[in-house]
């Protein structure tokens, strides 16, 4: 019993430390100071000011377009590659698979610079295209592998009697693959665009002003100081996210 | 193996991912590579000729003392994060099935409030007139408040906030598989609670205590914005260097040169890693 409670008391205090920031930010979206670092009392102007100040509204509306495309992509990248891994032997499979996991593996930095040289030198200018294709590496690894688990968890001769009946790729594909890896494809876009959305380090290399997204946005802000507004706004975000993970979670249930 | 009906689709796919993967994941850590070799240049950069003074300056004495210091953040924050992670993800592992996905959503929903703005929430715990202080002054533990903010011990708590979840996930997807009858098996033949930590426990989780500590490592060298935000001044991580090369000092080769290292690194890492004995989809198996 003592047991019991000691290990209960020990979980919470691991999730009580996680949520103390997050909640501490939403708290101060309510401070009346003028830097979020204080609390001076009550008030909901930062929400009203939140949505008078297109500029950190825009922001977050590029930041949620870039990652609904970027996990999109990543989506029909990762899910590609996962097929052509499981289904297809080939010569570099194996290079392919490891870089995978050095995709997954490798410091943020490292993606950044390594990309931002190269567009440089390929003469992409650094905006939205940049950010969209940078987010899209980084992302599709996660989505391949979530992918390729959910596959090799079913049984092949299932294709191979399809392809007996003389079912082409593209019908085995459509017909019995997309169907049975559903759940791990929306996994792996919901990772994706979490991933996406909360990228700090990578957008700060390929990214530019032509499209200033919210991560950059707020980090331009830090050195003098984030306002409540930002996190008036991370709280609308995050209460958004939520509700929406909670509404699909229990649709995809549902749906069972 | 598979006939292949049409073997244009598969033509076509593999064709898709070599170039896809040729030009978005070689090409740059190539360029990289040969950047590292070059010499600075004012207007473009990189220029000739190509030498090996970049991978000298790595052992520039100002340079070294960050290495160190980062170092020792980022072992810190892994050993501090297994420390905390690897009991914690034992007991989640063990709840009955219904619940662990809720107790595992719990661990992810704070990532989707923006990083930044959460470490920015740190300092208003960690300032002078802080919740911590403000607690340690009410119950009389201390006289005069502490200085916590724009310290290595406040990027040291930011580290394990922000990455604390890299070392749970990876842990719980090799814990999770543990079979609870060899555990109950070796406890009916006589071994104590230690022993059948260690001799079973450990050994089956070992690849995910490995992936975990990866996972953790090197980001705590590279996230320049925590220590941005809560290290002051001070340069603390490695990334803050690596940041300012490319930035401010438009010194691409010496940049180049400390990112290469860092890869090198990882890579042998990588390589512990799979010795230990798994692959990386299956602790990804989670997401």
């Amino acid at each position: 019993m003592v047991r019991k409670f000691l290990k209960f008391l020990y979980i919470l205090t691991v999730y009580l430390v996680l949520y103390i920031p997050l909640i501490v930010a939403i708290v101060l979206s309510f401070s009346n100071s003028e830097i979020s670092d204080t609390w001076n009392g009550f008030t909901t102007k930062w929400y009203s000011n939140l949505f008078s100040n297109s500029d950190l509204l825009q922001a977050a509306i590029r930041s949620i377009i870039l990652a609904t495309m970027s996990a999109c992509l990543s989506t029909v990248v990762g899910t590609i590659t996962a097929i052509a891994l499981h289904r297809y032997k080939f010569i570099g499979q194996k290079v392919v698979y490891s870089s995978l996991s050095v995709i997954m593996m490798s410091p943020e930095i490292v993606q950044g610079i390594s990309l931002v040289v190269m567009f440089i030198v390929l003469g992409v200018p650094l905006g939205f295209t940049t950010l969209l294709l940078s987010h899209t590496v980084f992302c599709f690894p996660y989505v391949t592998m979530t992918v390729l688990a959910r596959l090799k968890g079913f049984d092949k001769q299932l294709i191979e009697a399809a392809s007996d009946l003389g079912a082409t790729d593209v019908d085995i594909v459509r017909k019995i693959l997309i169907p049975l890896i559903i759940p791990a494809v929306f996994a792996g876009w919901l990772m994706s665009f979490t991933l996406s959305i909360d990228d700090v380090v990578i957008s700060y290399f390929v990214g530019d002003k032509s499209f200033e997204i919210l991560p950059l946005k707020i980090y331009s802000m830090v050195q003098t100081g984030i306002k409540p507004d930002v996190n008036a706004l991370c709280a609308v975000l995050f209460f958004v996210t939520f509700f929406a993970v909670i509404l699909s979670y229990k649709l995809l249930k549902i749906k069972k | 193996m598979h006939k292949t009906p049409d073997s244009f689709c598969r033509t076509a796919v593999l064709y898709f991912i070599f170039i896809w993967l040729g030009v978005m994941v070689f090409a740059p850590n190539l360029l990289v590579l040969l950047a590292s070799f070059l010499t600075k240049d004012a207007e473009w950069y990189l220029r000739l000729p190509l030498n090996l003074q970049n991978y000298v300056a790595l052992t520039d004495t100002a340079l070294l003392e960050i290495i160190v210091k980062s170092f020792s953040l980022s072992i810190a924050t892994t050993v501090f994060c297994l420390l905390v992670g690897y009991p914690f993800t034992c007991i989640i592992a063990r709840i009955s099935k219904d619940y662990r996905i809720l107790f595992l959503m719990l661990i992810i929903v704070p990532f989707w409030t923006n990083s930044l703005v959460r470490n920015y929430a740190l300092i208003s715990i960690l300032s002078k007139d802080g919740f911590i202080n403000t607690i340690l002054l009410k119950i009389g533990l201390i006289k005069s408040p502490l200085v916590l903010l724009n310290t290595n011990f406040a990027v040291f708590v930011g580290m394990c906030y922000t990455l604390l979840p890299f070392m749970i996930l990876p842990l719980y997807a090799v814990l999770e598989k543990i079979d609870r009858s060899v555990i109950e098996a070796a406890r009916d033949l006589g071994a104590g609670s230690a022993e059948v930590f260690f001799k079973i426990t450990i050994p089956l989780s070992f690849s995910g205590i490995v992936a975990g500590c990866i996972m953790v490592f090197l980001p705590a060298l590279t996230l320049f914005y925590v220590s941005d935000i809560l290290g002051g001044a001070d340069i603390s991580v490695l990334g803050t260097i690596i940041r300012n090369k490319f930035t401010v000092d438009k010194d691409w080769p010496i940049g180049a040169a400390i990112s290469v290292s860092l890869t090198v690194f990882m890579l042998l890492l990588l390589k512990l890693y799979f010795k230990s004995g798994n692959t990386v989809e299956e602790e990804r198996q989670l997401w």
